[in-house]
């Protein structure tokens, strides 16, 4: 079982994100569940959704307190809250950021990051600070959980509402390219 | 009463079915549309789900053959539908929390008058302190009300339930609403993988439709409907009697129907489901957790974690509440030695589940005593997990040993 925990803001597409994922999953042949969390869903306010593959039946439809891999499609999120909680030690952090890794806020239990400037290239893109697909795309780069097939095929099937699935398209091969993935070593550090 | 044998004959393998990924709003949606009724009516009510914004855009994008009523609450939905089953129309609506509350009156008329509507409900908790989230307490509120209840397990079941509610509801010894409850939020937003039965195979499976023959809204058979009856003179008492009578009968037919329909189910589309009550790794348990609806795919996970522990527990699974599955749920009582019941809801009267209400009636006519418990978890949107789940089977474990608490345990009293 792998788990990954979506974070964003209301209207940032973090729930349609992990559909959209689980999607792509299913394509190749696996298991996949997601869930939103419950909550207001207001533009700007922070959300969370949730995702679980496996290659077997997924039974449990819960929300995930100890990920995988955390996917967070807004820079700033991570002032305001914890997203680390019960991230697995050694766990992937796929963080929209232009900073430099150094500047980069990441938990002691996080073991690669990957890097995406989701927020410059969408404004480019979309002229919106819309980063889901981005996001998608620098998960894909950083984890080798998905490929780049299986999403394009899974955005093909998708419904968008702030823009149309070529800009999309366009966005998850410009995440997938455009991510910087980092390892860290404890050891060094400790 | 004799059933005319209108099925096409059952195939030898299961049909080829799509595979998709869809959310249980989707999913009953999709099954719905595969059901072809004839007529659906909703209300928007906020909150609704979006569960009727699938089935409209299936209606609008021409996906689906029906007429669609935006009625003007959820009162005046169940009317239009009752007069479009009373003239023969199969009908479909869904609804839940508020909704089911301000339609009360015509859900009460819906089961009296026989009439087969099948109505989904995104189950939500009570209306009040203020939630819009997932729970149990609006199905259960309604529960001794004359439909049959029926819930889902996984966006799968919820597809596949959602088609043979229809079959359940117009087999002609049933005649009664059926409810298909899905749990609002984990299911109605759950996404995850369904395989799609085929339209020409379903239509195999439902046979020629034949909804309403014992009374009907004709103009070239006029007749009353609904008289006034009752009362202590004359023939009130008698009349009323055989209606409330055939009612519960009807009531008592369908848990042989619902068997056979998922039995039919299971050989034309090669997925089985329990019908009545599942047992998962009962035998040669000495003690079992009680669940019902999507809450028991994290149960089945932490039974299996705890039968690997070397502890010797098993589970119940509920799939129809109403009418209760008395001698099913016997033969599964029969079997343990102490019993822990997880409700997503409350029964007011009896400070615990109401599930766990239901269970003790049975464990009475069981005539041999067993040890038992009620949790609360999982209200207003919260998450009952395996973690949940193991206090349960700790708890409920004890009981083969010290007396049962009489207090309800609140499972996210501390979340």
């Amino acid at each position: 079982m792998y788990e990954v925990r979506f974070h964003g803001r209301g209207g940032q597409g973090a729930v349609t994100a992990a559909a959209m994922l689980a999607a792509a999953l299913l394509e190749e042949g696996k298991y996949a569940v997601s869930i939103p969390s419950f909550g207001f869903e207001r533009r700007g306010a922070p959300v969370v959704s949730f995702l679980r593959c496996s290659d077997r039946e997924i039974r449990q439809l819960t929300n995930i307190y100890t990920p995988d891999c955390l996917i967070c499609v807004d820079p700033t999120l991570a002032k305001s809250v914890d997203i680390f909680a019960g991230l697995k030690p050694g766990g992937t952090l796929v963080q929209a950021s232009h900073r430099p890794l150094e500047e980069v806020v990441i938990a002691d239990t996080v073991g690669t990051v990957g890097l995406c400037d989701a927020i410059g290239i969408a404004l480019q893109i979309f002229k919106k600070p819309i980063t889901n697909t981005l996001m998608l795309g620098a998960f894909a780069r950083t984890t080798g959980v998905v490929s780049l097939d299986a999403l394009k095929r899974s955005l093909e099937d998708s419904d968008f509402r702030d823009a149309g699935l070529k800009q999309n398209m366009v966005a998850l091969e410009r995440g997938y390219n455009e991510t910087t993935v980092h390892t860290i070593d404890r050891r060094v550090a400790a | 009463m004799t059933t005319a044998t209108l099925e096409t004959p059952i195939p030898t393998k299961p049909a080829k079915q799509k595979v998709m990924l869809v959310e249980g709003n989707e999913a009953a949606a999709l099954g719905v549309a595969l059901a072809r009724p004839d007529m659906v009516a909703v209300y928007p009510i906020t909150p609704q789900s979006s569960l009727v914004e699938h089935v409209a855009k299936l209606i609008a994008d021409g996906k689906m053959d029906a007429d669609i009523v935006d009625a003007e609450g959820e009162h005046s939905v169940l009317s239009v539908l009752q007069g479009g089953a009373l003239a023969g129309a199969r009908t479909y609506t869904a609804t839940c929390g508020p909704g089911l509350a301000f339609m009360f009156e015509p859900y009460f008329r819906t089961s009296g008058m026989r009439l087969p509507i099948v109505m989904s409900i995104v189950t939500r908790d009570g209306i009040t302190p203020q939630s819009v989230w997932g729970g149990h307490q609006d199905a259960m509120t309604v529960r001794e009300v004359g439909w049959v209840q029926v819930y889902c397990e996984t966006v799968q079941e919820v597809l596949d339930t959602t088609i043979m509610a229809f079959k359940i509801a117009e087999h002609h010894d049933v005649m009664l609403p059926v409810n298909v409850c899905l749990d609002g939020n984990y299911l109605s937003y759950g996404t995850s993988r369904v395989e799609l039965p085929n339209q020409e195979d379903v239509d195999a499976f439902m046979g020629v439709k034949d909804v309403n023959w014992h009374v009907a809204l004709d103009p070239l058979r006029p007749m009353a409907v609904d008289p006034l009856t009752g009362g202590s003179g004359g023939k009130g008492p008698s009349t009323f009697v055989r209606y409330r009578k055939g009612q519960c009968k009807g009531m008592q037919n369908s848990l042989r129907v619902i068997e056979e329909v998922h039995a039919e189910w299971a050989q034309r589309f090669g997925r089985s489901f329990a019908p009545l009550v599942e047992e998962y790794r009962l035998d040669g348990a000495d003690y079992a957790i009680m669940t019902l609806g999507s809450m028991t795919g994290a149960a089945k996970d932490a039974i299996d974690e705890a039968r690997d522990a070397g502890k010797n527990v098993g589970l119940i699974k509920i799939k129809t509440f109403s009418p209760f599955p008395i001698d099913a749920l016997l033969k599964s009582l029969d079997k343990i030695q102490a019993l822990g019941v997880v409700d997503r809801s409350v029964g007011f009267r009896w400070n615990c589940g109401p599930m766990y209400q239901e269970t003790m009636g049975v464990l009475y006519r069981l005539g041999r005593h067993i040890p038992s418990m009620s949790f609360i978890g999982g209200l207003a949107g919260a998450d009952i997990t395996t973690g949940h789940f193991h206090r349960v089977i700790e708890a409920t474990e004890k009981l083969l040993s010290s007396p049962a608490p009489i207090e309800p345990v609140w499972l996210n009293e501390k979340d």
